[in-house]
């Protein structure tokens, strides 16, 4: 076929141009303003070049606590959210009637706006002088005393916070678990039948080895979303979410770079260049780890 | 005989095991459902409970009898959100209409014109795919802000109207078109552009219908872009135009009025969910993941 070089580099144009622009240019640039020290968004201007923005950033309060934050989010949503699904999936790939119906209400979080639904799961934790909140009434019913979520101690709100990210990655976790367990061949599961293998076992020694792929994927996927957890925490405690205590470390980026805080993006730029070691690290951990247990 | 009723208690045991089993499954499913649904009914709920009502409830109760329409009438008087809602209309039309143009035309290069280094770009494409959005929205932050286009449409879509996953997902779906329906249109003289309208993206519509839609469900919910980009009230999207009126809208007792514009913003998606379920479910486990 005859080469078309122009026509092609044509067509090209627009995605190489917005790309070039938006995602080449920045990537190489975010490297630059992270080593420009005392840079001045003002006048363009900075000092020198050095390791500077990187030992304020580790230094600076904030930043550890947004980074305590998110690695407690991360270690617990995880794997609750991952496991929840995988039973959930289990549960709905076992049955036939309604499946359907489940399976659509299950993937409605997906569709629905983070910051307004935030709102939502905000007043069913809040405690205020006229009402101690919906969640508070339930927590009764067991006998437990009324516990200020959104504006109490540290660890109610993290878990406000960890149920609330939960709620919001379930829809995709189960789409793809269920997706993945209805592709598991039948043969093995009627073989594993005439052999009288206990449901357990068959799923320890069929089910778990047939969907390890896609249980790894969202590992992965899961692990790098939570570190960059940032609208769900606005939604419930606010934009101020270094005075909640409540900061992650994708909201210290923005915290850095536009608001009361704002106007550094050198600092912004060595927590995300920070930010993005860490997730690049526990992604390769994961990977070698599932070269071990994965099969593919 | 004896060995009979021995199978037969076997079977009756198991029978009502697995019912056993069944029930606990269902239990186990209804709760997430509920858990699930519960906000959704939460926030229409106390949309239509008047703002005295609300507010004299100690107990919170889980059905009202004399719903009032009253917030949502508040929500559309005494905060922007019309003004809120038209902008992200705009927005995502925009961003989406421009992404397919792009996207399309990128798409088409890859699968069918040939050209020097077309492996090495595309490889190149694929690449891009791995970085993350936190690390060039700093950079893109600034451009935006030296543009002058702070608190501006242009500013709120150029940086979102690329998606290399899209062209990716498109290319191979125009690869699978059978060549030769390229070729006859070359030799009945068809130029490039008409075979791509009139042939390439009939075939494909299911696949751009998907993608659509994906786009206008991240669109409708973008908040950290719109976020960062805009101050001023007259440009504010829905998911930021929320956050507005909490902190600074109705006051911050007001929560009926609060959960009638969380109502009003979350329902057109949700309708959109309704129809189109089934593609969306589709798409996104095609390999769609959320922000």
């Amino acid at each position: 076929m005859e080469k078309n070089n122009l026509k092609a580099w044509l067509y090209l144009l627009p995605a190489i141009l917005f790309l070039g622009i938006f995602m080449v240019y920045p990537l190489i640039d975010v490297f630059v303003y992270s080593f420009e020290e005392g840079y001045n968004s003002a006048s363009q201007t900075f000092f020198g070049i050095g390791t500077y923005n990187y030992s304020y950033v580790l230094r600076d309060p904030y930043f550890l606590q947004a980074l305590k934050n998110t690695f407690i989010l991360v270690i617990i949503t995880v794997p609750l959210s991952t496991g929840i699904a995988l039973l959930i999936s289990l549960g709905l790939s076992s049955i036939k009637k309604v499946r359907e119906w489940y399976q659509t209400i299950f993937f409605l979080p997906y569709v629905t706006n983070t910051l307004a639904v935030g709102l939502v799961f905000m007043i069913l934790f809040k405690k205020t002088p006229y009402s101690d909140g919906l969640m508070n009434l339930l927590l009764s019913l067991f006998g437990v005393s009324p516990i200020d979520f959104m504006d109490g101690p540290y660890w109610a709100k993290m878990v406000v916070l960890c149920f609330y990210t939960v709620w919001v990655v379930m829809p995709f976790k189960i789409l793809i678990l269920t997706s993945a367990l209805a592709s598991v061949n039948e043969d093995y599961y009627k073989a594993a039948k005439v052999d009288g293998t206990s449901a357990f076992r068959t799923f320890r020694r069929i089910t778990l080895p047939m969907i390890s792929p896609m249980l790894f994927y969202l590992i992965i996927t899961g692990f790098i979303g939570a570190f960059k957890a940032y609208s769900d925490a606005v939604a419930l405690f606010g934009t101020n979410l270094n005075a909640a205590e409540m900061n992650t470390i994708v909201g210290y980026i923005y915290d850095m770079l536009y608001g009361n805080s704002g106007g550094y993006p050198s600092y912004a730029s060595a927590a995300a260049i920070i930010l993005f070691v860490i997730v690049l690290t526990i992604t390769c951990i994961n990977l070698l780890l599932s070269k071990k247990y994965v099969h593919y | 005989m004896k060995s009979l009723t021995d199978y037969e208690k076997i079977g009756r045991s198991k029978k009502r095991r697995q019912a056993a089993g069944k029930t606990v499954t269902y239990v186990l499913l209804s709760i997430w459902a509920l858990i699930v649904l519960f906000p959704f009914y939460w926030m229409i709920l106390c949309s239509v409970k008047s703002y005295s009502a609300y507010n004299s409830e100690y107990i919170p109760k889980f059905f009202t009898l004399s719903p009032t329409f009253q917030n949502y009438v508040d929500a559309f008087t005494a905060v922007p959100l019309a003004k809120y809602f038209a902008n992200t209309i705009i927005f995502t039309l925009a961003t989406t209409a421009i992404m397919l143009v792009v996207i399309v035309l990128a798409a088409f290069a890859f699968a069918r014109l040939e050209f020097k280094g077309k492996n090495l770009l595309f490889t190149l494409f694929l690449a891009l795919m791995m970085i993350p959005n936190e690390l060039v929205i700093i950079t893109n932050f600034v451009t935006i802000t030296n543009w002058d286009m702070r608190n501006t449409f242009m500013g709120l879509i150029l940086p979102s109207v690329t998606s290399v996953f899209y062209i990716y997902l498109l290319k191979e779906n125009f690869e699978q078109v059978p060549e030769e329906l390229y070729k006859a249109a070359k030799v009945d003289g068809t130029s490039d552009l008409k075979y791509l309208c009139k042939v390439l993206l009939p075939i494909c519509k299911p696949t751009v219908t998907t993608i659509t839609i994906l786009k206008v469900i991240e669109c409708w919910n973008s908040y950290v872009w719109p976020r960062l980009i805009t101050d001023d009230e007259n440009y504010f999207l829905v998911s930021n135009g929320i956050q507005e009126i909490r902190e600074n809208g109705f006051g911050r007792e007001n929560i009926p009025a609060m959960m009638a514009a969380v109502v009003v913003i979350s329902v057109p998606l949700i309708i959109l969910f309704l129809i189109f379920h089934k593609k969306i479910m589709e798409g996104v486990s095609r390999g769609g993941t959320k922000g």
